[in-house]
């Protein structure tokens, strides 16, 4: 009937039934779809918690065992209030800037594969540009946030969103560039390929976290990925301080809710991918792969979490400074290096 | 193949599907109760003095342009990266060539004062 397959056993033969196949595909869809929204929920409560402890407060702890539900009361709050649009917005633009945002930020995940047990990863669509698409998706909430800023009529949204497409235009092309040695030692742009990847040395094969070949590679795409997903010391679009949230100030209800389960899914997107570039995605040792995969998320995640009580903001010409005369030199000085260096010791 | 990109397909729509359920429940949820003073833009309390929509001195224009350019050149990276293994030395230097005139592109724009901001 077609060719779509799950990287999953076939205990049943569902897959050569043709409609038991899209029941399967489609329902695995929706629960990716579910645990995503809640992974973004908890990655919210995670952060409220460990900013609590690093300034010495308790962070949430009302609500449900350790406050964990409270991400839940939260979203029935939001849910609830009023989502009014004021006088002179765009009303087209207005509406689909955080739907610009959110869609983009699920779509990421649409190559993005996951490992769950021994010999079985979980990806929708096995792509051989895999992480062209996620580059060009997570690219679009520049997009997100300049439509929300100059639909909103609003000067600290417009200047929020204006500070959005200034600081893509600083930190994307490095972002682009560090990831090149990696493509050049893997060989292959599809992320399976480059989370599996293997080293045989001494007639054993190894899993090859490829941040010990590509550090330099590591820490430009660390640096332009904070950028990219707006954090500390990189959140000038919504710096709360002097742009009242930026784009945001004008929203409210589950458009808000949009625009920051957007941002969330961004941020673990990164962190699924510096995973999966450079610590050999869902490998180690013992324990099943789906709790390396999450182990190691969570370190990024808390990684932006500390980032952001431990520095200061940027100011925009720094960042710019910062992103054409420190990373785009350097990104390039490591694509030369690494292509001679490889093809030296081949 | 092009058949590889069906599941993406089905998972955009059904992404688009449950992105339009939000906004639209965005509306039917909650109350309505709109009024004068709520639907002023906000501006710290202040009664907002003119419009946002004017004219506005995009500073990073420059830069923005040079964006455009170094990053369609990057695009050529992306395939030369992947079949380096197999091109060895001829590829390397072919791109050292590609890099040089880069690198001369960038070296020209900062002296120039091109990244500054002023």
């Amino acid at each position: 009937m077609s060719s779509i397959t799950l990287a999953a056993p076939d205990p049943l033969g569902l897959y050569t039934n043709p409609i038991g196949h899209w029941v399967i595909v489609v329902v695995a869809m929706v629960v990716a779809l579910v645990v995503l929204m809640t992974g973004a929920a908890y990655s919210v409560w995670f952060e409220r918690v460990a900013l609590g402890r690093m300034q010495r407060r308790p962070g949430p702890n009302r609500v449900g065992p350790f406050g964990l539900l409270q991400l839940a009361a939260d979203g029935v709050k939001l849910a609830f209030k009023e989502s009014f649009a004021p006088r002179m917005v765009d009303p087209v633009l207005y509406v689909l800037a955080p739907a610009i945002m959110v869609t983009a930020a699920f779509l990421a995940w649409a190559v993005i594969p996951v490992g769950i047990w021994y010999g079985f990863s979980y990806w929708i669509a096995d792509l051989n540009v895999g992480i062209l698409l996620v580059l060009a998706v997570s690219s679009m909430n520049a997009y997100a946030l300049l439509l929300g800023g100059w639909s909103s009529n609003n000067k600290y949204s417009l200047l929020g969103g204006l500070r959005a497409a200034a600081q893509l235009v600083s930190y994307e092309l490095s972002l682009g560039l560090a990831l090149v040695p990696v493509f050049m030692i893997v060989g292959s742009l599809r992320l399976q390929d480059i989370a599996t990847y293997q080293v045989h040395w001494f007639g054993a094969s190894f899993p090859l976290p490829l941040i010990l070949v590509a550090p330099l590679s590591f820490v430009i795409y660390m640096v332009s990925a904070v950028a990219e997903v707006n954090r500390t010391p990189f959140d000038l679009p919504e710096a709360e301080q002097e742009l009242i949230g930026g784009y945001l100030t004008e929203y409210s209800g589950l458009k808000f809710v949009c625009f920051y389960l957007g941002e969330y899914i961004n941020m673990i997107t990164v962190a699924a991918l510096a995973t999966l570039l450079f610590l050999a995605g869902w490998e180690g040792p013992l324990l099943p792969p789906v709790f390396w995969m999450f182990v190691k998320i969570v370190f990024f995640i808390f990684l932006f979490i500390w980032l952001r009580t431990t520095l200061p903001r940027l100011r925009y010409d720094m960042l710019m400074r910062l992103g054409w005369k420190v990373l785009l030199p350097l990104a390039i000085a490591n694509v030369v290096v690494t292509a001679i260096v490889l093809v030296a010791v081949q | 193949m092009l058949s590889d990109y069906a599941p993406l397909v089905i998972y955009a729509v059904i992404v688009v599907g449950v992105v339009g359920l939000l906004i639209t429940l965005s509306n039917l949820l909650g109350p309505q109760k709109p009024y004068k003073s709520k639907l002023l833009p906000y501006e710290s309390g202040i009664v907002p003095v003119d419009p946002a929509r004017k004219r506005y001195s995009v500073r990073f224009y420059l830069t923005a342009m040079l964006f455009i350019i170094f990053d369609v050149e990057a695009v050529f990276f992306y395939p030369w990266a992947v079949v380096l293994r197999q091109l060895r030395w001829y590829g390397v230097i072919e791109m050292l060539v590609f890099i040089g005139i880069l690198l001369v592109a960038l070296v020209h724009i900062w002296r120039k004062g091109g990244l500054e901001w002023e």
